[in-house]
Formats: structure tokens, C-alpha cells, sequence
């Protein structure tokens, strides 16, 4: 099972083993991971799933759809690496991939 | 710190604060209980994705059920919860089993609006349906065959996005709206007008300003024909394969007004999610809570809130309190059009539109030089500059909000 990690803003990692098909947000969701929100439930509507994708896997991963790219505007400090968790794929091909979340879904 | 928290309703906001409490380092029991038989799921697919038949449903599921047994979460499904012995701190379910509580969460949800007409039994109509659970949409689907005649009384949301996804599976669909306009109770004129003629382009037909008189129903006495509607005192009758009534839905408050606990559209809490009863909390949809963005109490009915509420709820049952400060929000998707409406735009003085085209549009709500609320469809950059505004309250120039050349972001002074 492809393995993923997240890493909290204060530097807590958290190593988790996700099913294939789903999405990285998803498998935060499965092995509740904090600091994602996911309030839509997974539909590029909220922007509360948002993460940055290590440099190192950035360009590995498939490029963001339109529905992704126009919502990840809605997201709180984003950055070049910014994905919708929701949005990213698990794959085979993913495995052993690496996230930082943000230190808020929302600013507040 | 007490031992044991037990949850009643096991639906988006129930699950989300047994789930927050273990992550947030909560180590006592957790008891989640609920009266359907799918682990927690989403709601908002049952009128979408899911009733066109393009999601399963494992993808509904929250989390899988092996989550909660993971993290120690007793899930207790297909359990009614009777009632609550406050004296003695218990909840007696449906197996007559009491449970032990140090604090008690109601998430109880709600249930769908049933049509009461005079004379007509709607549980023994076999092609009546509403929609708010998983096994509604189970019962209804098989009903969902390209030429029947669908009749959707209300049109709201769920109505609505019910009545796009039927016309997208060939059903021959109207719309029976009791108020003059569609959406009238939560948006404004230019959005009701927006999406009627968007609906009408896909072949859905309208009758406003009318309400059902009664139902025609064949010799078996469990088959509706037709439904009799009323509209400035003229009365017609539509022919009906299949009815579908998506009038709203009623907060699940019984068991805490049965236990004495303050009812008033919702069961009433603090800014804690605290009930009169400080042991017993509520979250959800079935919660009436005083919002700081509305200055007033409120019951919302979204997933974003049964999320948000969850969190306080457990903020406090970790004894960190903490009110929220989030603007409530929603989404909704017909066709290919995607809706964001964040802000209440009840009371608003004035609404600017910008857009406008027949696939999009953003229409902003005014109190004096503010926007109060925004409802989007398909500019979702609009969107998340609208939600920005809406939160900070910060004044905005009329004219320039108004002219869809200027960037959304630079219309706020
Ligand atoms: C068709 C539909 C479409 C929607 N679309 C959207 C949308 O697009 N966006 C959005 O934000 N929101 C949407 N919503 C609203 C959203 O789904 C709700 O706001 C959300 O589910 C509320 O969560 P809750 O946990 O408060 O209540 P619920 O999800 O209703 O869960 C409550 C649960 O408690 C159970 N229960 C009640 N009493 C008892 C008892 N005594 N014992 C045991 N169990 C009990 C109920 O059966 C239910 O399972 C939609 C709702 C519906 C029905
Ligand atoms: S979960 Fe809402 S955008 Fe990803």
C-alpha cells in the first residue's frame, strides 16, 4: 500500500499507509491526520484540504485540473508546491510521497 | 476530566467530534450511536453525484468503519437512542441497554418535511418519496426511469439538484414551487431568475406561487396518478409516475425536549454547543446557536457547519473552550454549474451583480457599503475573494464591485 506522509506546521510527522484510489485527503481523513478540514467532503468547493507537496514530489505528481486550479485560489497562504489534498490521487506511483500541511485550513 | 462521551447521531457531525476528540488526545470511551446502518456517510452526494448513479457508496463513507474501531471508537449503528435519564447521567437505547455518560453530544440531524394533506396517508403511497437518508435514495432510484413524469414539490436546493439530475436521466420533470420565486427564502430575485432559466433550458417545467390541493391516487389505493395543484385559485392537475417532496426538514429535537431540555427551533445551545444542561451538548443540524457573523441565533443546516460545530463542541469537552468565528457557507452543483453561497443574505439592502452570462454569474448582498453574503455560480475566483470580504466586513466601492472588468479584490476600499 503506497505509503504517505504528513508533516504538521510545528514539524509532527505523521507516516500513514493509504488505500489505493483514494485521495491524499482522504487518507488524512482514514488516519486522522490533523490540519485538514475538508468541509466540501472532497469536490474542489472548499479549499480547506489544502497542502503543500514537497519540492521533490511537486512535478512527479499529474497537474491540477481546472475545477483544482481555479479553487486553489480560495486557499489561506498559498504557495507554488499548494494542491487540494482532495484533488491528488493515490497511486502506486505516489508511494512514499510527502505533504506539508499549512498551519490553517482558513486563516482563522 | 470525565470518562465517557456518548453521541447520539451518527451522521457528519457525530462522527467528526468522535473522530476530533481522538485526535485531539481525548483517551476516555467514546460512544457513537446511530440509527442507520451505513457508517457515518455524506449527505450532500444523496442529491447529486450519487443519485445520478456516478459515485459508489463506500466513496459516501466518511471514514471506513475500520477507522473508528482503530481508534477505539465504539460505533454503534442501527441503535435508536430512546431517552435520556438525566438524574442518573444514562442514555437507554433501543436494545434497552443503558449507557453511562460523563458528557452526552446530541447530533441528531433532522428528518425530512412530510407533505400532510387532508384525507391522503403518504406511507401508503408507493411512488411517493422524500430524500434525506442513503435508503431513500435506494428506495427512489428504481423509480428513476427516462420518460416517467417526476413531480417535485419545493424548490429548494436538494429540489432542485434532484430535478437536474432527473432531466440529465431523461425524466419529463416539474417543479412545484409554493413561493412566487425559486430559492426565495435564502437568495435574491437575479439568482432565482438565473437558475429557472437554466432549468427550463434542460426541458424542467415551473409552476410558482403554487401549492399541491391534494393527490390523485389509482384503484389500489397505493399508486399516485397525478397531483392537484393550486395557483391563484385556479386549480390543475399534473400527471405524476413519480413524486418526489422536497419541502425541508425538521430538527430531530424530541429526545432532548422529552428531557426537558430548551427547544426552540432546535434544540438550544450556547456558544459552547452547551445545552440548558451543561453535561449535554448539541451539534448540527439539530442545534439552535448564537453565530457571532449573524449577531443573533441561528440553525444552519450545512456539512461546513456540522464540521465546524463539531470542533467546538469538542474544544469544550476537552475544557478549551473556544466560540467560532466562521461564516457559514454552502455549495450546491446542477448540471455543470458549481454554486457557492457564503454569508446570509437576509436583511441586505441591496444586491450588485456581476457576470451575468448565461452559464455564470455572482451576485453580491449590501448592507450599506458591506457585503453581507454572495452567492456565486461557476466563478469560483469570485468565490474565494467574496468569502474574504464577507469575513472582514471590510467597505467595498458599489461601482467597482459592480464592473466585472475589475478584479473582484480591488472592489474593497
Ligand atoms: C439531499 C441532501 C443534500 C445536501 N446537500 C448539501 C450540500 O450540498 N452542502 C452542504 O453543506 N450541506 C448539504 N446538505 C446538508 C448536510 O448534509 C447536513 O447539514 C449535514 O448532514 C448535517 O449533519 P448532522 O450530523 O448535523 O445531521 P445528520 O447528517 O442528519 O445526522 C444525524 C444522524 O442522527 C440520527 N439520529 C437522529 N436521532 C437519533 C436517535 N434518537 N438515535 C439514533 N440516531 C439518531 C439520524 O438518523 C442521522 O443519521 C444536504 C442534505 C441533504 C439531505
Ligand atoms: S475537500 Fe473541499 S476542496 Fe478538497
Amino acid at each position: 500500500m503506497p505509503k504517505i506522509t504528513f508533516i504538521e506546521d510545528d514539524g509532527t510527522e505523521h507516516a500513514v499507509e493509504a488505500g489505493a484510489d483514494e485521495s491524499v485527503m482522504q487518507a488524512a481523513m482514514d488516519n486522522l491526520v490533523p490540519g485538514i478540514v475538508a468541509e466540501c467532503g472532497g469536490y474542489a468547493n472548499c479549499a480547506t484540504c489544502h497542502v503543500y507537496v514537497d519540492p521533490e514530489w511537486a512535478d512527479k505528481l499529474p497537474a491540477p485540473e481546472e475545477a483544482e486550479e481555479v479553487m486553489i485560489e480560495a486557499a489561506f497562504d498559498v504557495r507554488p508546491t499548494s494542491r487540494l489534498s482532495c484533488q491528488v490521487q493515490v497511486t502506486e506511483d505516489t508511494d512514499g510521497l510527502i505533504v506539508q500541511l499549512p498551519a490553517s485550513q482558513t486563516g482563522a | 476530566m470525565p470518562e465517557n462521551v456518548v453521541v447520539v447521531g451518527a451522521g457528519q457531525a457525530g462522527s467528526e467530534l468522535a473522530t476530533t476528540l481522538r485526535q485531539r488526545g481525548w483517551s476516555g470511551g467514546i460512544t457513537l450511536i446511530g440509527d442507520e446502518v451505513s457508517p457515518p456517510y455524506q449527505r450532500p452526494p444523496l442529491s447529486k453525484g450519487f443519485l445520478l448513479g456516478k459515485l459508489s457508496r463506500e466513496k459516501l463513507y466518511l471514514k471506513p468503519a475500520a477507522t473508528y474501531e482503530r481508534f477505539n471508537i465504539a460505533l454503534r449503528l442501527g441503535t435508536w437512542a430512546e431517552t435520556i435519564d438525566r438524574a442518573a447521567k444514562e442514555l437507554v437505547v433501543s436494545d434497552g441497554s443503558r449507557l453511562p455518560y460523563d458528557k452526552l453530544v446530541l447530533a441528531t440531524g433532522g428528518r425530512a418535511r412530510r407533505l400532510t394533506l387532508p384525507g391522503v396517508d403518504v406511507d401508503q403511497l408507493d411512488n411517493l418519496f422524500t430524500l434525506r437518508r442513503i435508503d431513500d435514495v435506494d428506495a427512489l432510484r428504481p423509480h428513476f426511469v427516462p420518460g416517467r413524469k417526476l413531480v417535485l414539490i419545493g424548490g429548494g436546493y436538494v429540489g432542485l439538484e434532484i430535478a437536474a439530475v432527473a432531466t440529465q436521466l431523461d425524466l419529463d420533470v416539474t417543479v412545484v414551487e409554493a413561493a412566487p420565486r425559486l430559492l426565495a427564502r435564502v437568495t435574491g430575485p437575479e439568482v432565482s431568475g438565473f437558475l429557472e432559466d437554466v432549468h427550463r433550458s434542460h426541458g424542467v417545467r415551473f409552476r410558482l406561487a403554487a401549492t399541491v390541493a391534494d393527490v390523485a391516487v389509482d384503484a389500489s389505493g397505493h399508486r399516485v396518478t397525478g397531483v392537484e395543484v393550486s395557483a391563484s385559485g385556479v386549480v390543475e392537475r399534473l400527471d405524476a409516475g413519480l413524486v418526489l417532496v422536497g419541502i425541508g426538514m425538521e430538527p430531530n429535537t424530541h429526545l432532548a425536549s422529552a428531557a426537558g431540555l430548551e427547544v426552540d427551533n432546535g434544540i438550544v445551545v450556547d456558544e459552547f454547543a452547551r445545552t440548558s444542561d451543561p453535561d449535554i451538548l448539541a451539534i448540527g443540524d439539530c442545534a439552535n446557536q448564537p453565530s457571532a457573523y449573524a449577531g443573533r441565533r441561528i440553525r444552519l443546516e450545512s456539512a461546513p457547519n456540522a464540521i465546524e460545530h463539531a470542533k467546538v463542541c469538542a474544544a469544550t469537552i476537552l475544557g478549551r473552550p473556544q466560540a467560532s468565528t466562521a461564516t457559514p457557507w454552502f455549495w450546491s452543483e446542477q448540471y455543470d454549474l458549481k454554486l457557492q453561497m457564503v454569508g446570509l443574505s437576509a436583511g441586505h439592502d441591496r444586491c450588485i451583480t456581476r457576470g451575468g452570462t448565461g452559464t455564470a454569474m455572482s451576485a453580491f448582498y449590501l448592507t450599506g457599503d458591506r457585503i453581507v453574503a454572495a452567492d456565486v455560480i461557476s466563478r469560483p475566483a469570485d468565490f474565494a475573494t467574496a468569502r474574504q470580504l464577507v469575513t472582514s466586513g471590510r467597505p467595498v466601492d458599489p461601482e467597482r464591485l459592480a464592473d466585472s472588468e475589475i478584479p473582484l479584490a480591488q472592489a474593497a476600499l
